[in-house]
């Protein structure tokens, strides 16, 4: 069989005759009547249709699958337009009109009849017996109405099948059932639910049969309106033996949920066409949703209590874990109660449940309660056209699927807006309704990357709250916390987190919880945080314009874990503006006198020993905050034991100033590391002490990470830092770069820039420094062990 | 390889501390889950009633305690309805923080009290959801 190209007039019209001719939904056609009757309808002569069904290969099949079947259909067509029956003719002949079935003149009478006498069967026919579409060429109906066809026929043809089309597979069969007794199919033209003229339902001729034990069940209440015949919940449950429903199995016809009343409906949804979806809600079922909606809850706008809803839909028997699922689906706002929209989708759910339709998995687009609920509830009955929830009524019919995605991304907005979910601004429950938008929303999870930049506070449980908030703006729940967000983000400049790797754990959906709950976060943690945070903005020097920075006498500090920060930070602020002007650490000249590298290594190397001197310990502390201050290197310096040191430790004061910055710097680092590691070590001291070269090792370790990050703190504390100090009286002779004192940004960034370059040259150099003092070590090390060898020999 | 397990208990006096739900990928070894599961338990009621006010409680319960041989780490939660919620983690899942967790056990109390709002859910029984499921489901995944 080749490739069958149909125009959408003729897929959609093959797919209805298809669908009518399928009655056990099996996709095959075997060789019925329904088949024959509609190929003696083409009026074609005998043989013309046997050469037909060979040709789709219906005969060697022996049944007709969807594609012989609509090859046999489009070779009807060609043989009605005169061309020679070929199996290449159709796919060449061009603009070929579509088949036309003609129905016998008894069969249209009796159709006619058949179809009357089952509306006038059905109750209130809806809008009394159904009167003929006005425009009866638009909808068109299962192949069972021949005669409704022909005369459609060439107006079908000429236009798209009415966007309106029955669907062929899923059969709205509710309405069968809704109908609430026994409408008997009228005799053999079962096929023919609705006036011949009527609407072109495939479904209802198919289920017309089977529907009619589906009446039965709703059998409970009698004559009342024609929207109590669909659901009648005190009964017993209804057999769902019609055709089973499948939404999504509609190609480009669409399912109409159709009322009893389907010419009406037809009518209606035909003028208002629209590309329909098989949960849309029609007016007629609306309002008798309404009207149930008012027998449990009079005012429109209010609730219905979960309890009332909960025995309402008891009565409907269905599976209670059925039940909870609709219920899960269409209590959008998980308030345990069910407004007039919730209730209209649960309802809805309930019927297509009852009706074999299995349930959806996620809410369905025309289910979803209006974005703006309360105020359209009024308008719920009056809409003349496609109800749809489109949440914007206004929306013409066809754009409405489209702009439903739309729409329903601007949900987690509204939400807030709506009243309904005040009770919600801790909640993000809203990700799982929404998530059948997920190629379009961001997940309303907030795994999805933050990227708001993240002050982080001094305080540990701020900064916990911090990140939740964070969090909870990117889930863009709740409103408070915006207004927070945009507040804290003026704070501090930390951490402008520029990658989102800020939070590793920031996958947290932010909650009330987060607010009301005492955080035992510890420091460390957010601190190593703050670190991670920081390590990532200073290497990636492309980041984003960082934040202005905050005021410079500031109390916190990002760097939780480093309280001696603060007190750093605020000291040599002072000392700073008294005398060096913040410079930004230009590219340090190298060490000049190579052998300024030797006391330079040596200095450290004494300056971690030294830490072990207790003695001086305490006296490094209160200089420890002298980041700039050149007086802790003469501290050092007065405290250097070694003898060779001696001499260069008086040089030092003189070498700094004019010294690279290479090593004030490591130098300075390494006082300061060595004063955290006082901070963090001083139970070690004393152990430091008895060992010589071994405490170099330890040190090292934490020094070079404290190095690192200092380095990283480097551009942050870029403002005050005085770590810029140091190299302040470096640069002093060197070109210093003038820096704005007031905020200028870009000098700023530029500075930033330079100081992170001046990190790196600063950290290849304390490389250099380490290597050379690892090599000096080494040779001391041999020296003493020929001192060791060496030494028998003296006694000698 | 790593394995996760979830736990919703409640402490119902019918039957005590019997698994509303309970989830572990892989799902082999679950019932090593469910073991692991119920040994922490005496450890979260010894914490409960160790506090006094603060019932809204995130605490991390290591496994140096329950297993010393495998090294999963067990997380408690308990709710104000003494409602637990226990998470089993593989402790070679280094990336997973305290304050993951915390979200995941918020993201597990968010769903669950939904499951609750719905009045077709009765107290005690299971939990059939299939939006909880499916919310368990996308935390594993994550995590893993």
């Amino acid at each position: 069989m080749e490739g069958l190209t149909l125009s959408d007039a003729e897929q959609k019209y093959y797919s209805d005759l298809f669908s009518y001719c399928d009655i056990e939904s099996t996709k095959k056609v075997v060789v019925n009547g329904r088949v024959l009757e509609l190929f003696r309808a083409a009026q074609l002569p005998n043989d013309v249709v046997l050469q037909i069904m060979e040709l789709c290969g219906a005969t060697r099949l022996g049944y007709f699958g969807r594609s012989q079947f609509y090859i046999a259909l489009k070779l009807v067509a060609v043989a009605q337009s005169g061309f020679p029956l070929r199996v290449e003719s159709i796919n060449t002949v061009k603009d070929l009109p579509l088949p036309r079935f003609v129905a016998s003149k008894n069969e249209q009478e009796s159709r006619h009849a058949a179809s009357f006498s089952s509306d006038s069967e059905n109750q209130g026919s809806y809008s009394g017996v159904i009167p003929p579409p006005p425009g009866r060429g638009q909808v068109k109906k299962g192949p069972g109405s021949h005669d409704a066809v022909q005369p459609r026929a060439s107006a079908d043809q000429q236009e798209p099948a009415s966007p309106v089309v029955s669907p062929q597979q899923s059969p709205p069969t509710s309405p069968h059932t809704w109908r609430k007794h026994n409408r008997h199919p009228s005799g053999g033209n079962s096929e023919r639910p609705l006036a011949g003229p009527g609407p072109f339902w495939s479904p209802f001729g198919d289920t017309q049969s089977g529907s009619s034990a589906g009446d039965a069940v709703w059998s409970g209440h009698s004559p009342p309106p024609p929207q109590e015949n669909w659901v009648s919940f005190a009964d017993t449950p209804p057999t769902s033996t019609l055709l089973t429903m499948h939404p999504a199995s509609v190609q480009d016809q669409t399912t109409v949920r159709t009322v009893a009343s389907a010419t009406t409906a037809n009518e209606i949804r035909r003028q208002s066409s629209s590309y329909d979806d098989p949960w849309k809600i029609t007016d007629e079922q609306r309002q008798y949703y309404v009207n149930q909606f008012k027998t449990i809850q009079p005012d429109l706008n209010g609730l219905i209590p979960g309890s009332a809803a909960k025995e309402f839909f008891t009565k409907s028997k269905l599976p209670i874990l059925e039940l909870s699922h609709i219920w899960e689906l269409s209590d959008f706002d998980k308030d345990g109660a069910l407004t007039l929209d919730e209730f209209c989708a649960a309802f809805h759910l309930v019927v297509a449940r009852k009706n074999g339709y299995d349930l959806p998995e996620k809410l369905p687009e025309s289910l979803m309660p209006k974005l703006i609920d309360l105020e359209d509830s009024a308008d719920v009955g009056d809409q003349p056209g496609e109800v749809g929830y489109s949440g914007s009524p206004a929306e013409a019919p066809p754009s409405k699927s489209p702009s439903m995605p739309s729409l329903n991304q601007t949900w987690p907005e509204l939400n807030q807006s709506s009243e309904q979910w005040e009770t919600f601004s801790e909640r993000s429950s809203s990700s799982q309704t929404l998530t059948q938008f997920d190629s379009n929303i961001a997940p309303a999870d907030p795994d999805t990357a933050i990227v708001h930049p993240v002050p982080i506070r001094m305080t540990p449980s701020k900064i916990h709250m911090q990140e939740m908030e964070l969090r909870r703006g990117s889930s863009d729940h709740t409103n408070p916390t915006s207004p927070l967000l945009m507040k804290t983000s003026d704070l501090s400049e930390e951490n402008k987190i520029n990658s989102s790797v800020k939070f590793p754990s920031g996958n947290t959906v932010a909650d009330g919880y987060s607010s009301s709950d005492s955080f035992p976060s510890d420091p460390e943690q957010i601190g190593s945080n703050v670190t991670r945070q920081r390590s990532h903005s200073g290497t990636s020097p492309d980041n984003t314009a960082p934040p202005p920075p905050p005021p410079r006498p500031q109390p916190s500090h990002s760097r939780s874990s480093s309280l001696d920060m603060n007190r750093t930070f605020a000291v040599t602020t002072g000392q700073q503006q008294a005398g060096v002007v913040a410079h930004p650490p230009a590219v340090p000249p190298r060490p000049q006198p190579s052998q300024a590298p030797g006391p330079s290594v040596h200095r450290p190397v004494d300056a971690d020993g030294l830490i072990t001197h207790t003695s001086t310990s305490p006296q490094q502390i209160p200089e420890q905050p002298n980041f700039a201050d050149f007086s802790q290197f003469e501290v050092f310096a007065a405290s250097n034991v070694t003898e060779e040191q001696d001499s260069e430790a008086e040089k030092h004061p003189e070498v700094l100033p004019t010294e690279k910055a290479s090593d004030p710097t490591t130098s300075l680092r390494i006082a300061q590391a060595d004063g955290k590691i006082e901070e963090k070590t001083a139970a070690s001291v004393p152990a430091n002490v008895s060992k010589g070269t071994t405490p170099l090792a330890p040190p090292p370790k934490p020094v070079r990470r404290r190095l690192k990050s200092e380095d990283e703190l480097r551009p942050d504390v870029d403002e005050h830092t005085q770590k810029t100090g140091v190299l302040a009286a470096v640069l002093a002779s060197q070109p210093s770069i003038p820096r704005s004192v007031g905020k200028d940004k870009k000098a700023i960034q530029a500075s930033i820039r330079r100081n992170k370059e001046t990190n790196t040259v600063l950290a290849r150099l304390n490389s250099e420094l380490q290597q050379q003092l690892k090599d000096v070590l080494e040779e001391r090390i041999s020296l003493e062990v020929q001192l060791e060898q060496l030494r028998p020999f003296s006694h000698l | 390889m790593d394995r996760v397990c979830v736990c919703v208990l409640p402490m119902s006096s019918l039957r005590p501390n019997y698994p509303l739900y309970i989830r572990s990928t892989p799902t082999e070894n679950e019932l090593k889950f469910h073991y692991m599961v119920h040994t922490s338990l005496d450890v979260v009621d010894e914490k409960i009633s160790a506090m006094g006010k603060a019932l809204v409680d995130q605490r991390e319960l290591y496994l140096g305690l329950l297993y010393p041989t495998e090294d999963y780490k067990v997380y408690g939660y308990v709710t104000n309805s003494k409602v637990k919620f226990v998470m089993v983690v593989d402790s070679s899942n280094t990336a997973l923080r305290d304050n993951e967790i915390r979200s995941m056990f918020r993201k597990l109390h968010n769903s669950y009290t939904d499951v609750m709002c719905n009045p077709f859910y009765n107290p005690g029984d299971r939990i059939q959801s299939r939006a909880f499921d499916n919310m368990v489901t996308s935390m594993m995944i994550q995590v893993c």
